[in-house]
């Protein structure tokens, strides 16, 4: 296992500040993903700040339409909320039991795989991340391939998501890791209907095209010649860009089909 | 560093490295190799164990994160002469050929049956086991065993 300096700081101004004091420091969240990294040496931080000891970061509580979720919570524990059911639907197929018992949604987010399921939900439901230092819009977050507007420093404190009418997670799951190779949701708000899509490029985004479509008549067959531009979508062994563009529309002719 | 735990019930503390693995303070500190190592990449599941109440794998947790925490290994649930419930709907189902995924099965079944609330079909263990891998591929009485331990309650 890669050498480095393990803090356990017990407040968020406390783990701020170490983060400053590093000479290259990373936080860990659940660790379903850092650790893993760490020992295959593809990263090579010099402090590890573990946030599991900063009480006030976990939970989802619902208030007038949003649902907020603290940045440490659990798959397992938005698995098990009745708050939005297609949230916790989605958060219940995320790796297996044991990820789901460690892995969090602050790490989820701030990790930005382009295959996780939760930046999906994050676009589809309008989504806010909150941070340590300020709050940042779901259409602003994400920016590339493990890029997200995160500052360094900055900790997830929560993510806020908009209580849809309807909604729905649909996705093809990679046979081995659980990753979505992709995954589609789609939510239907007073006065929107949102496509979000992750797995397919280099981060989750919304699918504009099929939300036109669907806002003109929201049934399967509303998704039925709606073009799909794969030509910046993703290539690798488990699925072709062209695949991946063809799956964007099945999967979301199966979440309209299962909430229209 | 110094960490405290409760394993098994009984209250530890080791002196570990920054870098140190809960797993390692299992296996390597106190001496309970009942928790394997099969890939150590979070994959296989041979090294479940319960942490405050949760399977979790515990060579992709640090050994800092369990600081203060509750753990229970394979030793800590039934002895020879008076095993687990799912310990004996493993052996009275035949759930294990060479072995070595049957502490992390167990480990995980039992969380699974805890909390599954008596309602688990044949599915459920199975998509409930996604994460425990059994290279004798002896799935299907490893399920059956779950179901047993579930009725036998």
């Amino acid at each position: 296992m890669y050498q480095f300096n393990y803090h356990r700081p017990s407040t968020l101004d406390e783990a701020t500040s170490l983060m400053a004091g590093a000479a290259d420091g990373v936080y860990l969240s659940g660790g379903m993903t850092l650790i893993p990294t760490l020992k295959q040496r593809l990263a090579s931080p010099s402090d590890v700040i573990d946030l599991g000891a900063i009480p006030g970061l976990t939970g989802v509580t619902v208030n007038d339409g949003t649902v907020s979720v603290g940045g440490m919570t659990r798959h397992a524990e938005v698995a098990a909320s009745d708050a939005i059911p297609a949230l916790a639907d989605l958060a219940s197929r995320i790796g297996d039991a044991h990820v789901r018992n460690r892995g969090t949604i602050g790490g989820s987010l701030a990790n930005s795989d382009p295959a996780a399921d939760y930046p999906a939900a994050l676009v589809a439901l309008c989504g806010t991340v909150h941070t340590t230092t300020r709050s940042i819009a779901a259409s602003d977050y994400f920016t590339g391939l493990f890029e997200t507007a995160l500052h360094d420093g900055e900790i997830v404190t929560s993510v806020d998501f908009c209580m849809p009418e309807a909604a729905a997670y649909e996705k093809f799951p990679n046979p081995a890791s659980r990753y979505a190779v992709v995954g589609v949701m789609v939510a239907r708000c007073p006065g929107c209907i949102c496509v979000g899509v992750t797995g397919a490029g280099a981060c989750a985004f919304r699918a504009t095209a099929l939300e036109e479509a669907l806002a003109a008549g929201f049934s399967p067959d509303a998704v039925d010649g709606v073009g799909i531009d794969h030509s910046e979508f993703n290539s690798d062994i488990h699925a072709s860009a062209e695949f991946r563009g063809h799956l964007v529309g099945v999967l979301t002719k199966r979440a309209v089909a299962r909430i229209a | 560093m110094e960490i405290t735990l409760t394993v098994n019930g009984a209250a530890k503390t080791v002196d570990v490295a920054d870098n140190a693995l809960l797993v390692d303070v299992l296996r390597e500190s106190l001496g309970l190799t009942g928790t394997h190592v099969g890939c150590d990449t979070s994959q296989c599941g041979a090294c479940v164990v319960h942490m405050n109440g949760d399977a979790v794998k515990s060579c992709t947790v640090l050994a800092g994160q369990a600081d203060g925490a509750d753990v229970t290994t394979i030793e800590g649930i039934g002895d020879p002469d008076a095993l687990h419930p799912m310990q004996e709907a493993f052996r009275d189902n035949h759930a294990l050929q060479c072995g070595f995924c049957t502490p992390g099965m167990i480990m995980s079944a039992i969380d699974l049956v805890q909390k599954g609330g008596g309602a688990l079909d044949e599915a459920a263990v199975r998509d409930g086991l996604e994460g425990n891998l059994c290279r004798c591929t002896g799935y299907h009485n490893i399920v059956k065993a779950v179901l047993a331990a579930q009725s036998n309650g």
